[in-house]
Protein backbone atom coordinates (compact mmCIF):
# COMPACT_ATOMS: atom_id res chain seq x y z
CA UNK A 1 0.00 0.00 0.00
CA UNK A 2 1.02 3.43 -0.33
CA UNK A 3 0.68 7.05 0.81
CA UNK A 4 -0.15 9.98 -1.74
CA UNK A 5 0.23 13.09 -1.07
CA UNK A 6 -0.77 15.49 -3.44
CA UNK A 7 0.02 19.27 -3.16
CA UNK A 8 -2.04 21.00 -6.32
CA UNK A 9 -3.85 24.63 -6.77
CA UNK A 10 -6.89 24.96 -4.73
CA UNK A 11 -9.22 25.61 -8.03
CA UNK A 12 -8.24 21.81 -9.60
CA UNK A 13 -9.59 20.21 -6.49
CA UNK A 14 -13.16 19.33 -8.08
CA UNK A 15 -11.18 18.07 -11.14
CA UNK A 16 -8.80 16.04 -8.80
CA UNK A 17 -11.42 14.55 -6.65
CA UNK A 18 -13.65 13.21 -10.00
CA UNK A 19 -10.27 11.87 -11.63
CA UNK A 20 -9.48 10.10 -8.65
CA UNK A 21 -12.87 8.47 -8.44
CA UNK A 22 -13.28 7.10 -11.81
CA UNK A 23 -9.87 5.76 -11.19
CA UNK A 24 -11.27 3.98 -8.25
CA UNK A 25 -9.82 5.75 -5.40
CA UNK A 26 -12.63 5.64 -2.77
CA UNK A 27 -11.35 7.68 -0.01
CA UNK A 28 -9.40 11.35 0.51
CA UNK A 29 -8.41 13.62 2.79
CA UNK A 30 -7.95 17.27 2.73
CA UNK A 31 -6.23 19.81 3.97
CA UNK A 32 -6.09 24.05 3.10
CA UNK A 33 -2.13 24.30 3.52
CA UNK A 34 -0.15 27.64 2.79
CA UNK A 35 3.53 27.29 1.35
CA UNK A 36 5.81 27.86 -1.37
CA UNK A 37 8.04 26.23 -3.93
CA UNK A 38 9.03 27.76 -7.27
CA UNK A 39 6.18 29.76 -7.98
CA UNK A 40 7.16 33.28 -6.63
CA UNK A 41 4.63 35.25 -3.78
CA UNK A 42 2.78 38.53 -4.64
CA UNK A 43 3.11 41.64 -3.83
CA UNK A 44 0.03 43.24 -1.50
CA UNK A 45 -0.04 47.43 -1.34
CA UNK A 46 -2.42 48.95 1.87
CA UNK A 47 -1.79 52.23 0.97
CA UNK A 48 1.65 52.96 1.72
CA UNK A 49 2.67 50.16 3.01
CA UNK A 50 3.56 47.10 0.75
CA UNK A 51 3.67 43.06 2.22
CA UNK A 52 5.59 40.44 -0.02
CA UNK A 53 3.55 37.52 0.74
CA UNK A 54 5.48 34.51 -0.79
CA UNK A 55 3.42 31.53 1.48
CA UNK A 56 0.75 30.75 -1.28
CA UNK A 57 -2.61 29.21 -0.57
CA UNK A 58 -2.56 25.32 -1.67
CA UNK A 59 -4.60 21.95 -1.26
CA UNK A 60 -3.33 18.86 -0.18
CA UNK A 61 -4.67 15.57 -0.35
CA UNK A 62 -3.87 12.67 1.21
CA UNK A 63 -5.30 9.40 0.31
CA UNK A 64 -3.70 5.69 0.25
CA UNK A 65 -4.30 3.18 -2.57
CA UNK A 66 -2.95 -0.97 -3.13
CA UNK A 67 0.18 -1.60 -4.99
CA UNK A 68 -1.75 -2.02 -8.33
CA UNK A 69 -3.75 1.20 -8.19
CA UNK A 70 -1.15 3.57 -7.62
CA UNK A 71 0.14 4.32 -11.21
CA UNK A 72 -3.85 4.90 -12.14
CA UNK A 73 -3.73 7.56 -9.65
CA UNK A 74 -1.23 9.19 -10.05
CA UNK A 75 -1.69 9.24 -13.39
CA UNK A 76 -5.16 10.41 -12.24
CA UNK A 77 -4.20 13.44 -10.42
CA UNK A 78 -1.49 14.38 -12.90
CA UNK A 79 -3.75 14.81 -15.48
CA UNK A 80 -6.64 16.42 -13.70
CA UNK A 81 -4.09 18.71 -11.46
CA UNK A 82 -2.27 19.86 -14.36
CA UNK A 83 -2.16 23.79 -16.41
CA UNK A 84 1.37 23.63 -17.56
CA UNK A 85 2.32 26.48 -15.22
CA UNK A 86 4.51 26.54 -12.42
CA UNK A 87 2.67 26.18 -9.62
CA UNK A 88 0.77 23.35 -10.31
CA UNK A 89 2.09 21.40 -7.17
CA UNK A 90 3.73 18.02 -6.45
CA UNK A 91 2.83 14.35 -5.19
CA UNK A 92 4.69 12.15 -2.86
CA UNK A 93 4.46 8.71 -2.20
CA UNK A 94 5.65 6.91 0.58
CA UNK A 95 4.79 3.67 1.77
CA UNK A 96 2.52 2.41 4.26
CA UNK A 97 2.68 -0.68 6.51
CA UNK A 98 -0.59 -1.24 7.34
CA UNK A 99 -4.08 0.15 7.45
CA UNK A 100 -7.30 -0.58 9.70
CA UNK A 101 -11.10 -0.05 9.72
CA UNK A 102 -12.04 0.96 12.99
CA UNK A 103 -15.73 -0.54 12.49
CA UNK A 104 -15.21 -3.52 11.33
CA UNK A 105 -11.39 -4.40 12.02
CA UNK A 106 -10.21 -5.44 8.37
CA UNK A 107 -6.40 -4.87 7.74
CA UNK A 108 -4.67 -4.18 4.37
CA UNK A 109 -6.15 -3.88 1.12
CA UNK A 110 -9.09 -4.72 2.48
CA UNK A 111 -9.60 -1.75 4.44
CA UNK A 112 -8.87 0.70 2.26
CA UNK B 1 -60.12 87.05 9.63
CA UNK B 2 -63.22 84.36 9.58
CA UNK B 3 -63.60 85.80 13.36
CA UNK B 4 -64.19 89.39 11.77
CA UNK B 5 -67.04 88.28 9.82
CA UNK B 6 -69.24 86.31 12.35
CA UNK B 7 -68.65 89.54 14.42
CA UNK B 8 -70.14 92.14 11.67
CA UNK B 9 -72.91 89.51 10.55
CA UNK B 10 -74.03 89.02 14.14
CA UNK B 11 -74.38 92.49 14.90
CA UNK B 12 -76.38 93.42 11.40
CA UNK B 13 -79.16 91.46 12.30
CA UNK B 14 -80.12 93.02 15.84
CA UNK B 15 -81.21 89.87 16.81
CA UNK B 16 -82.53 88.94 20.53
CA UNK B 17 -80.46 90.71 23.23
CA UNK B 18 -79.36 87.13 24.41
CA UNK B 19 -77.72 86.72 21.09
CA UNK B 20 -76.60 90.45 21.35
CA UNK B 21 -74.43 89.27 24.46
CA UNK B 22 -73.00 86.53 23.26
CA UNK B 23 -72.07 87.72 19.77
CA UNK B 24 -70.17 90.83 21.97
CA UNK B 25 -68.74 88.08 24.51
CA UNK B 26 -67.28 86.55 21.01
CA UNK B 27 -66.79 89.42 19.52
CA UNK B 28 -64.62 90.47 22.57
CA UNK B 29 -62.71 87.48 22.95
CA UNK B 30 -61.59 87.73 19.11
CA UNK B 31 -60.22 91.16 19.58
CA UNK B 32 -58.10 90.00 22.68
CA UNK B 33 -56.77 87.70 20.64
CA UNK B 34 -56.15 89.46 17.59
CA UNK B 35 -54.38 92.36 19.23
CA UNK B 36 -52.37 89.37 21.14
CA UNK B 37 -51.30 88.09 17.95
CA UNK B 38 -49.75 91.98 16.98
CA UNK B 39 -47.51 92.17 19.12
CA UNK B 40 -43.95 90.02 18.30
CA UNK B 41 -44.48 86.46 19.87
CA UNK B 42 -41.30 84.06 20.31
CA UNK B 43 -41.36 82.16 17.13
CA UNK B 44 -41.02 78.51 17.49
CA UNK B 45 -39.25 75.55 16.16
CA UNK B 46 -40.23 74.46 12.83
CA UNK B 47 -41.50 70.70 13.59
CA UNK B 48 -39.38 70.11 9.69
CA UNK B 49 -36.34 71.69 11.31
CA UNK B 50 -36.87 69.75 14.29
CA UNK B 51 -37.47 66.67 12.66
CA UNK B 52 -34.44 67.19 10.33
CA UNK B 53 -32.38 67.41 12.77
CA UNK B 54 -32.91 65.20 15.13
CA UNK B 55 -32.76 62.64 12.16
CA UNK B 56 -29.48 64.51 11.32
CA UNK B 57 -28.10 63.59 14.78
CA UNK B 58 -29.25 60.03 14.66
CA UNK B 59 -26.96 60.16 11.90
CA UNK B 60 -24.02 61.16 13.24
CA UNK B 61 -24.34 58.60 15.58
CA UNK B 62 -24.42 55.77 13.05
CA UNK B 63 -21.14 57.07 11.40
CA UNK B 64 -19.08 56.96 14.74
CA UNK B 65 -20.85 53.27 16.35
CA UNK B 66 -21.03 51.49 14.28
CA UNK B 67 -19.42 53.32 10.73
CA UNK B 68 -16.11 54.74 12.08
CA UNK B 69 -15.51 51.18 14.33
CA UNK B 70 -16.10 48.87 11.11
CA UNK B 71 -13.83 51.03 9.06
CA UNK B 72 -10.90 51.00 11.61
CA UNK B 73 -11.88 47.89 13.04
CA UNK B 74 -11.76 46.19 9.41
CA UNK B 75 -7.88 47.76 9.32
CA UNK B 76 -6.14 46.18 11.74
CA UNK B 77 -4.88 42.78 12.85
CA UNK B 78 -7.69 40.31 13.85
CA UNK B 79 -6.52 40.10 17.42
CA UNK B 80 -6.79 43.63 18.28
CA UNK B 81 -10.30 44.08 16.36
CA UNK B 82 -12.49 44.28 19.52
CA UNK B 83 -10.19 47.08 21.32
CA UNK B 84 -10.36 49.38 18.29
CA UNK B 85 -14.69 48.73 18.94
CA UNK B 86 -14.28 49.08 22.27
CA UNK B 87 -12.52 51.90 22.29
CA UNK B 88 -14.72 53.86 19.78
CA UNK B 89 -17.63 52.62 21.59
CA UNK B 90 -16.46 53.78 25.28
CA UNK B 91 -15.05 57.03 24.24
CA UNK B 92 -17.91 57.96 22.38
CA UNK B 93 -20.02 57.45 25.50
CA UNK B 94 -17.84 59.02 28.04
CA UNK B 95 -17.16 61.93 25.50
CA UNK B 96 -21.62 62.21 25.25
CA UNK B 97 -21.64 61.94 29.24
CA UNK B 98 -18.85 64.48 29.36
CA UNK B 99 -20.94 67.26 27.21
CA UNK B 100 -24.24 66.94 28.53
CA UNK B 101 -21.89 67.66 32.41
CA UNK B 102 -20.14 70.92 31.21
CA UNK B 103 -18.58 70.46 27.44
CA UNK B 104 -22.06 72.40 25.97
CA UNK B 105 -21.77 74.56 28.29
CA UNK B 106 -18.00 75.39 27.99
CA UNK B 107 -18.42 75.13 23.63
CA UNK B 108 -21.73 76.80 23.50
CA UNK B 109 -22.21 79.92 25.64
CA UNK B 110 -21.24 83.43 26.02
CA UNK B 111 -17.68 83.48 28.01
CA UNK B 112 -14.04 84.65 26.25
CA UNK B 113 -12.85 84.41 23.21
CA UNK B 114 -11.88 81.04 23.78
CA UNK B 115 -14.17 79.18 26.35
CA UNK B 116 -17.65 80.02 27.18
CA UNK B 117 -19.11 80.13 30.86
CA UNK B 118 -20.91 77.54 32.85
CA UNK B 119 -24.59 78.64 32.63
CA UNK B 120 -25.49 75.31 31.23
CA UNK B 121 -23.83 73.15 33.47
CA UNK B 122 -25.46 69.52 33.72
CA UNK B 123 -27.30 71.16 30.54
CA UNK B 124 -29.03 73.13 33.15
CA UNK B 125 -32.29 75.59 31.92
CA UNK B 126 -32.36 73.93 28.81
CA UNK B 127 -36.12 72.53 29.37
CA UNK B 128 -38.33 73.95 32.63
CA UNK B 129 -40.55 71.31 34.60
CA UNK B 130 -42.48 74.30 35.94
CA UNK B 131 -43.93 75.45 32.79
CA UNK B 132 -43.13 72.37 30.31
CA UNK B 133 -41.04 75.10 28.21
CA UNK B 134 -38.04 74.38 25.92
CA UNK B 135 -34.60 76.85 25.50
CA UNK B 136 -34.13 77.70 21.83
CA UNK B 137 -31.05 78.06 20.24
CA UNK B 138 -30.78 80.20 17.14
CA UNK B 139 -29.78 78.90 13.66
CA UNK B 140 -28.72 80.57 10.55
CA UNK B 141 -31.72 82.66 10.15
CA UNK B 142 -33.72 85.17 11.68
CA UNK B 143 -36.77 84.00 13.64
CA UNK B 144 -35.82 80.34 13.01
CA UNK B 145 -35.24 79.21 15.85
CA UNK B 146 -34.35 75.20 17.31
CA UNK B 147 -35.05 73.47 20.33
CA UNK B 148 -31.72 74.06 22.62
CA UNK B 149 -31.74 70.14 23.46
CA UNK B 150 -31.47 69.12 19.98
CA UNK B 151 -29.00 71.31 19.17
CA UNK B 152 -27.23 70.02 22.04
CA UNK B 153 -28.04 66.77 21.16
CA UNK B 154 -26.63 67.17 17.67
CA UNK B 155 -23.47 69.01 18.44
CA UNK B 156 -22.78 66.03 21.27
CA UNK B 157 -22.21 63.63 18.18
CA UNK B 158 -19.35 66.07 17.19
CA UNK B 159 -17.56 66.05 19.82
CA UNK B 160 -17.99 62.07 20.45
CA UNK B 161 -17.00 60.99 17.01
CA UNK B 162 -13.98 63.76 16.69
CA UNK B 163 -12.10 62.31 20.14
CA UNK B 164 -13.29 58.45 17.97
CA UNK B 165 -11.17 59.71 14.92
CA UNK B 166 -7.60 60.12 16.82
CA UNK B 167 -7.83 56.30 18.12
CA UNK B 168 -6.94 55.46 14.19
CA UNK B 169 -2.98 57.10 15.17
CA UNK B 170 -3.00 55.21 18.12
CA UNK B 171 -4.40 51.81 17.89
CA UNK B 172 -2.74 48.05 18.62
CA UNK B 173 -0.35 49.33 21.06
CA UNK B 174 -2.49 51.90 23.36
CA UNK B 175 -3.60 51.07 27.36
CA UNK B 176 -7.51 51.01 27.45
CA UNK B 177 -7.07 53.44 30.74
CA UNK B 178 -4.87 55.85 29.04
CA UNK B 179 -7.04 56.25 25.77
CA UNK B 180 -9.71 57.37 28.12
CA UNK B 181 -7.68 59.98 30.45
CA UNK B 182 -6.03 61.25 27.22
CA UNK B 183 -9.64 62.04 25.54
CA UNK B 184 -11.01 63.49 29.31
CA UNK B 185 -8.21 66.14 28.68
CA UNK B 186 -8.24 66.67 24.98
CA UNK B 187 -11.45 67.09 24.57
CA UNK B 188 -11.66 69.95 27.87
CA UNK B 189 -8.75 71.75 26.38
CA UNK B 190 -8.74 71.39 22.59
CA UNK B 191 -11.83 70.19 21.57
CA UNK B 192 -14.43 73.00 23.44
CA UNK B 193 -12.21 75.75 22.88
CA UNK B 194 -11.48 75.48 19.00
CA UNK B 195 -15.49 74.60 19.01
CA UNK B 196 -16.44 77.73 20.79
CA UNK B 197 -13.47 79.80 18.57
CA UNK B 198 -14.90 78.60 15.67
CA UNK B 199 -18.73 78.14 15.72
CA UNK B 200 -19.85 80.24 18.76
CA UNK B 201 -21.67 83.01 18.11
CA UNK B 202 -24.84 84.98 19.42
CA UNK B 203 -27.21 83.98 16.79
CA UNK B 204 -28.38 86.02 14.13
CA UNK B 205 -31.91 87.68 16.14
CA UNK B 206 -29.35 88.83 18.83
CA UNK B 207 -28.33 91.41 15.30
CA UNK B 208 -31.10 94.18 16.40
CA UNK B 209 -29.37 97.16 14.66
CA UNK B 210 -26.26 97.97 13.37
CA UNK B 211 -25.01 100.18 15.98
CA UNK B 212 -24.80 97.04 18.16
CA UNK B 213 -23.27 94.77 15.90
CA UNK B 214 -19.64 95.13 17.31
CA UNK B 215 -20.80 94.64 20.83
CA UNK B 216 -23.04 90.97 19.45
CA UNK B 217 -19.79 90.11 17.47
CA UNK B 218 -17.57 90.80 20.56
CA UNK B 219 -19.33 88.02 21.91
CA UNK B 220 -18.74 85.38 19.54
CA UNK B 221 -15.68 82.70 19.63
CA UNK B 222 -12.07 84.20 18.22
CA UNK B 223 -12.47 82.84 14.96
CA UNK B 224 -15.87 83.02 14.17
CA UNK B 225 -14.77 86.63 14.65
CA UNK B 226 -11.96 86.69 12.70
CA UNK B 227 -14.47 85.75 9.41
CA UNK B 228 -13.31 81.73 9.33
CA UNK B 229 -15.27 79.61 7.10
CA UNK B 230 -15.91 76.09 8.80
CA UNK B 231 -19.50 74.56 7.89
CA UNK B 232 -19.30 71.44 9.76
CA UNK B 233 -15.61 71.03 10.90
CA UNK B 234 -12.51 71.11 9.24
CA UNK B 235 -11.02 72.63 11.63
CA UNK B 236 -12.93 72.26 14.87
CA UNK B 237 -13.02 67.86 13.87
CA UNK B 238 -10.33 66.65 11.28
CA UNK B 239 -7.46 69.10 11.89
CA UNK B 240 -7.69 68.95 15.09
CA UNK B 241 -8.59 65.22 15.40
CA UNK B 242 -6.00 64.45 12.75
CA UNK B 243 -3.40 66.77 14.28
CA UNK B 244 -3.88 65.08 17.82
CA UNK B 245 -3.51 61.85 16.35
CA UNK B 246 0.48 62.04 14.90
CA UNK B 247 1.64 63.69 18.41
CA UNK B 248 0.07 60.52 19.72
CA UNK B 249 1.79 58.04 17.31
CA UNK B 250 5.25 59.91 17.65
CA UNK B 251 5.01 59.54 21.46
CA UNK B 252 3.69 55.71 21.62
CA UNK B 253 6.46 55.12 18.96
CA UNK B 254 5.85 52.37 16.47
CA UNK B 255 4.03 48.80 16.57
CA UNK B 256 5.94 46.05 17.42
CA UNK B 257 7.28 44.50 14.07
CA UNK B 258 6.23 47.49 12.13
CA UNK B 259 7.96 47.75 8.65
CA UNK B 260 9.60 44.80 9.11
CA UNK B 261 6.53 42.14 9.68
CA UNK B 262 3.29 42.47 7.31
CA UNK B 263 0.59 44.52 9.16
CA UNK B 264 -2.43 43.81 7.14
CA UNK B 265 -6.06 44.63 7.40
CA UNK B 266 -7.89 41.74 8.36
CA UNK B 267 -10.75 42.64 7.36
CA UNK B 268 -11.52 44.84 3.92
CA UNK B 269 -14.77 43.89 3.59
CA UNK B 270 -15.79 45.37 6.84
CA UNK B 271 -13.57 48.48 6.36
CA UNK B 272 -16.04 48.98 2.96
CA UNK B 273 -19.18 48.77 5.08
CA UNK B 274 -17.93 51.06 7.63
CA UNK B 275 -16.77 53.76 4.90
CA UNK B 276 -20.00 53.58 3.26
CA UNK B 277 -21.77 53.96 6.49
CA UNK B 278 -19.89 56.88 7.26
CA UNK B 279 -20.30 58.30 3.75
CA UNK B 280 -24.29 58.17 4.70
CA UNK B 281 -23.95 59.34 7.87
CA UNK B 282 -22.10 62.23 6.88
CA UNK B 283 -25.38 63.53 4.91
CA UNK B 284 -26.44 64.33 8.94
CA UNK B 285 -22.97 65.82 9.65
CA UNK B 286 -22.59 67.93 6.63
CA UNK B 287 -26.09 69.02 5.70
CA UNK B 288 -27.49 68.54 9.53
CA UNK B 289 -24.80 71.67 10.44
CA UNK B 290 -26.86 73.72 7.89
CA UNK B 291 -29.02 73.68 11.44
CA UNK B 292 -32.51 74.15 9.29
CA UNK B 293 -34.01 72.49 6.50
CA UNK B 294 -33.82 74.83 4.06
CA UNK B 295 -31.50 75.26 1.12
CA UNK B 296 -28.34 75.59 2.82
CA UNK B 297 -28.71 72.27 3.50
CA UNK B 298 -29.47 70.93 0.45
CA UNK B 299 -26.38 72.63 -1.02
CA UNK B 300 -24.68 70.66 1.48
CA UNK B 301 -26.41 67.99 1.26
CA UNK B 302 -25.42 67.54 -3.06
CA UNK B 303 -21.48 68.82 -1.80
CA UNK B 304 -21.17 65.73 0.32
CA UNK B 305 -22.71 63.11 -1.88
CA UNK B 306 -20.75 64.61 -4.85
CA UNK B 307 -17.20 65.47 -3.81
CA UNK B 308 -17.20 61.81 -2.41
CA UNK B 309 -17.85 60.32 -5.35
CA UNK B 310 -15.15 62.79 -7.18
CA UNK B 311 -12.80 61.98 -4.17
CA UNK B 312 -13.36 58.18 -4.71
CA UNK B 313 -12.32 58.26 -8.45
CA UNK B 314 -9.58 60.62 -8.37
CA UNK B 315 -7.58 58.30 -5.26
CA UNK B 316 -8.66 55.04 -7.86
CA UNK B 317 -7.28 56.38 -10.88
CA UNK B 318 -4.44 57.77 -8.97
CA UNK B 319 -3.53 54.20 -7.58
CA UNK B 320 -4.29 52.94 -10.71
CA UNK B 321 -1.74 55.15 -13.27
CA UNK B 322 1.05 54.80 -10.17
CA UNK B 323 0.39 51.79 -8.30
CA UNK B 324 -0.92 49.51 -10.87
CA UNK B 325 -3.88 48.31 -9.26
CA UNK B 326 -7.21 50.02 -7.93
CA UNK B 327 -7.44 49.10 -4.55
CA UNK B 328 -10.70 48.42 -2.82
CA UNK B 329 -8.99 50.11 0.82
CA UNK B 330 -8.29 52.72 -2.24
CA UNK B 331 -11.79 53.81 -2.93
CA UNK B 332 -12.60 53.87 0.53
CA UNK B 333 -9.45 55.62 1.91
CA UNK B 334 -10.76 58.03 -1.16
CA UNK B 335 -14.52 58.44 0.03
CA UNK B 336 -12.91 59.47 3.97
CA UNK B 337 -10.91 61.95 2.58
CA UNK B 338 -13.45 63.57 -0.07
CA UNK B 339 -15.79 63.87 3.16
CA UNK B 340 -13.16 65.32 5.54
CA UNK B 341 -12.53 67.74 2.75
CA UNK B 342 -16.01 68.74 1.95
CA UNK B 343 -16.78 69.20 5.68
CA UNK B 344 -15.80 72.85 6.24
CA UNK B 345 -17.12 73.47 2.72
CA UNK B 346 -20.51 71.67 2.56
CA UNK B 347 -22.62 74.90 2.67
CA UNK B 348 -20.02 77.30 1.78
CA UNK B 349 -19.00 76.67 -1.89
CA UNK B 350 -21.15 75.65 -4.90
CA UNK B 351 -20.93 72.67 -7.37
CA UNK B 352 -17.74 74.26 -9.06
CA UNK B 353 -16.42 73.54 -5.37
CA UNK B 354 -17.85 70.41 -4.84
CA UNK B 355 -16.06 68.94 -7.75
CA UNK B 356 -12.82 69.93 -6.97
CA UNK B 357 -12.72 69.80 -3.96
CA UNK B 358 -13.39 66.07 -4.21
CA UNK B 359 -10.87 66.00 -6.61
CA UNK B 360 -8.24 67.45 -5.31
CA UNK B 361 -8.64 65.49 -1.79
CA UNK B 362 -8.62 62.11 -3.13
CA UNK B 363 -5.33 63.03 -4.77
CA UNK B 364 -3.78 65.06 -1.93
CA UNK B 365 -4.61 62.23 0.69
CA UNK B 366 -2.99 59.32 -1.42
CA UNK B 367 0.07 61.50 -1.02
CA UNK B 368 -0.98 61.57 2.42
CA UNK B 369 -0.64 58.16 3.40
CA UNK B 370 2.09 57.34 0.83
CA UNK B 371 5.03 59.99 0.42
CA UNK B 372 4.07 62.07 3.13
CA UNK B 373 3.90 59.27 5.67
CA UNK B 374 7.56 58.14 4.58
CA UNK B 375 8.70 61.55 5.02
CA UNK B 376 7.28 62.06 8.50
CA UNK B 377 8.20 58.24 9.81
CA UNK B 378 6.17 57.64 12.49
CA UNK B 379 3.44 54.68 12.54
CA UNK B 380 0.26 56.44 12.50
CA UNK B 381 -1.47 53.40 11.70
CA UNK B 382 -4.65 54.16 10.10
CA UNK B 383 -3.42 57.29 8.86
CA UNK B 384 -5.52 59.88 10.85
CA UNK B 385 -3.08 62.04 9.91
CA UNK B 386 -2.40 61.63 6.23
CA UNK B 387 -6.37 61.73 5.73
CA UNK B 388 -8.19 63.83 8.12
CA UNK B 389 -5.49 66.45 9.14
CA UNK B 390 -4.48 66.94 5.77
CA UNK B 391 -8.07 66.04 3.83
CA UNK B 392 -9.17 69.37 6.80
CA UNK B 393 -6.32 71.63 5.54
CA UNK B 394 -6.81 71.00 2.15
CA UNK B 395 -10.56 71.50 2.81
CA UNK B 396 -10.43 74.88 4.79
CA UNK B 397 -7.79 76.22 2.81
CA UNK B 398 -10.02 75.56 -0.62
CA UNK B 399 -13.44 76.62 1.25
CA UNK B 400 -11.66 79.60 1.67
CA UNK B 401 -11.38 79.74 -2.37
CA UNK B 402 -14.35 78.28 -3.44
CA UNK B 403 -16.81 80.15 -1.42
CA UNK B 404 -15.84 82.99 -4.41
CA UNK B 405 -19.49 83.97 -5.59
CA UNK B 406 -17.21 84.44 -9.02
CA UNK B 407 -16.39 80.35 -8.58
CA UNK B 408 -19.75 79.34 -7.78
CA UNK B 409 -19.50 79.88 -4.28
CA UNK B 410 -22.38 81.59 -2.08
CA UNK B 411 -20.48 84.04 -0.06
CA UNK B 412 -20.69 84.31 3.48
CA UNK B 413 -22.95 86.85 5.66
CA UNK B 414 -21.54 89.73 6.16
CA UNK B 415 -23.97 91.68 7.70
CA UNK B 416 -26.00 89.69 10.49
CA UNK B 417 -28.60 92.65 10.58
CA UNK B 418 -29.54 93.02 7.07
CA UNK B 419 -28.35 89.51 6.51
CA UNK B 420 -26.15 90.59 3.46
CA UNK B 421 -23.90 88.04 1.82
CA UNK B 422 -20.65 89.11 0.36
CA UNK B 423 -17.33 88.08 0.12
CA UNK B 424 -14.00 89.92 0.51
CA UNK B 425 -11.60 88.58 -2.18
CA UNK B 426 -9.85 84.94 -2.45
CA UNK B 427 -6.60 86.21 -0.88
CA UNK B 428 -8.48 87.70 2.01
CA UNK B 429 -10.44 84.99 2.65
CA UNK B 430 -8.19 82.36 2.24
CA UNK B 431 -5.45 84.06 4.42
CA UNK B 432 -8.74 84.39 7.36
CA UNK B 433 -9.01 80.17 6.26
CA UNK B 434 -5.10 79.72 7.01
CA UNK B 435 -4.68 81.51 10.37
CA UNK B 436 -7.63 79.46 11.63
CA UNK B 437 -5.77 76.42 10.30
CA UNK B 438 -2.95 77.44 12.13
CA UNK B 439 -4.00 77.91 14.97
CA UNK B 440 -6.28 75.12 15.32
CA UNK B 441 -2.82 72.92 14.39
CA UNK B 442 -0.65 74.82 16.98
CA UNK B 443 -3.65 74.85 19.90
CA UNK B 444 -4.26 70.86 19.61
CA UNK B 445 -0.68 69.87 19.07
CA UNK B 446 0.07 71.81 22.44
CA UNK B 447 -2.70 70.05 24.05
CA UNK B 448 -2.46 66.80 22.61
CA UNK B 449 1.11 66.36 23.74
CA UNK B 450 0.30 67.67 27.22
CA UNK B 451 -2.82 65.04 27.36
CA UNK B 452 -0.39 62.22 26.28
CA UNK B 453 2.09 63.16 29.19
CA UNK B 454 -0.23 63.14 32.00
CA UNK B 455 -1.95 60.08 30.86
CA UNK B 456 1.55 58.34 30.59
CA UNK B 457 2.63 59.80 33.90
CA UNK B 458 -0.82 58.26 35.41
CA UNK B 459 -1.07 55.18 33.72
CA UNK B 460 1.49 54.42 31.06
CA UNK B 461 0.71 54.82 27.65
CA UNK B 462 2.06 51.82 25.77
CA UNK B 463 0.63 47.88 26.96
CA UNK B 464 3.75 45.55 27.88
CA UNK B 465 5.64 43.80 24.26
CA UNK B 466 4.00 40.81 25.62
CA UNK B 467 0.56 42.25 25.70
CA UNK B 468 0.96 43.25 22.56
CA UNK B 469 2.27 40.27 21.04
CA UNK B 470 -1.13 38.29 22.58
CA UNK B 471 -3.08 41.45 21.03
CA UNK B 472 -5.03 43.66 22.90
CA UNK B 473 -8.74 41.99 22.72
CA UNK B 474 -7.27 39.14 25.05
CA UNK B 475 -4.72 41.20 26.91
CA UNK B 476 -6.88 44.16 27.35
CA UNK B 477 -10.86 42.65 27.54
CA UNK B 478 -10.37 39.37 28.09
CA UNK B 479 -12.48 38.14 24.86
CA UNK B 480 -11.36 37.47 21.12
CA UNK B 481 -13.17 38.94 18.16
CA UNK B 482 -13.42 35.93 16.24
CA UNK B 483 -13.93 32.13 16.73
CA UNK B 484 -12.37 29.97 13.98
Amino acid sequence: MKLITAVIRPFKLEAVREALTEAGVSGLTVTEVKGYGRQKGHTELYRGAEYVVDLLPKIKIETVVSDRQLETALEAIQQAARTDKVGDGKIFVCAIEQVLRIRTGEIGDDAL
Amino acid sequence: MSGAQVKTAALGKRPLPFLLALAGVIAALLLAQSSHAQTPAMPMPNKGDTAWMMMSTALVLLMSVPALGLFYGGLVRTKNMLSVLMQVFVVFSLITVLWCVYGYSVAFTQGNAFFGGFSRLFLNGTFNPADGSFALAGTFSKGTPLYELVFVAFQATFAAITCCLILGSIVERVKFSAVLIFVVIWFTFSYLPIAHMVWYFAGPDAYTDASKSDAVNATAGYLWRMGALDFAGGTVVHINAGVAGLIGAFLLGKRIGYGREALKPHSLTMTMIGASLVWFGWFGFNAGSALEANGSAALAFLNTYLATACAVLAWTSAEWILKGKPSMLGAASGAVAGLVAITPAAGNVGIPGAFAIGALAGLICLWGVTGLKRLIKADDSLDVFGVHALGGISGALLTGIFNAPSLGGPGSVQDWVTMTMGYPGIAAQLFIQAKAVGITIVWTAVVALIAYKIADLLVGLRVTEEEEREGLDISSHGESAYDY
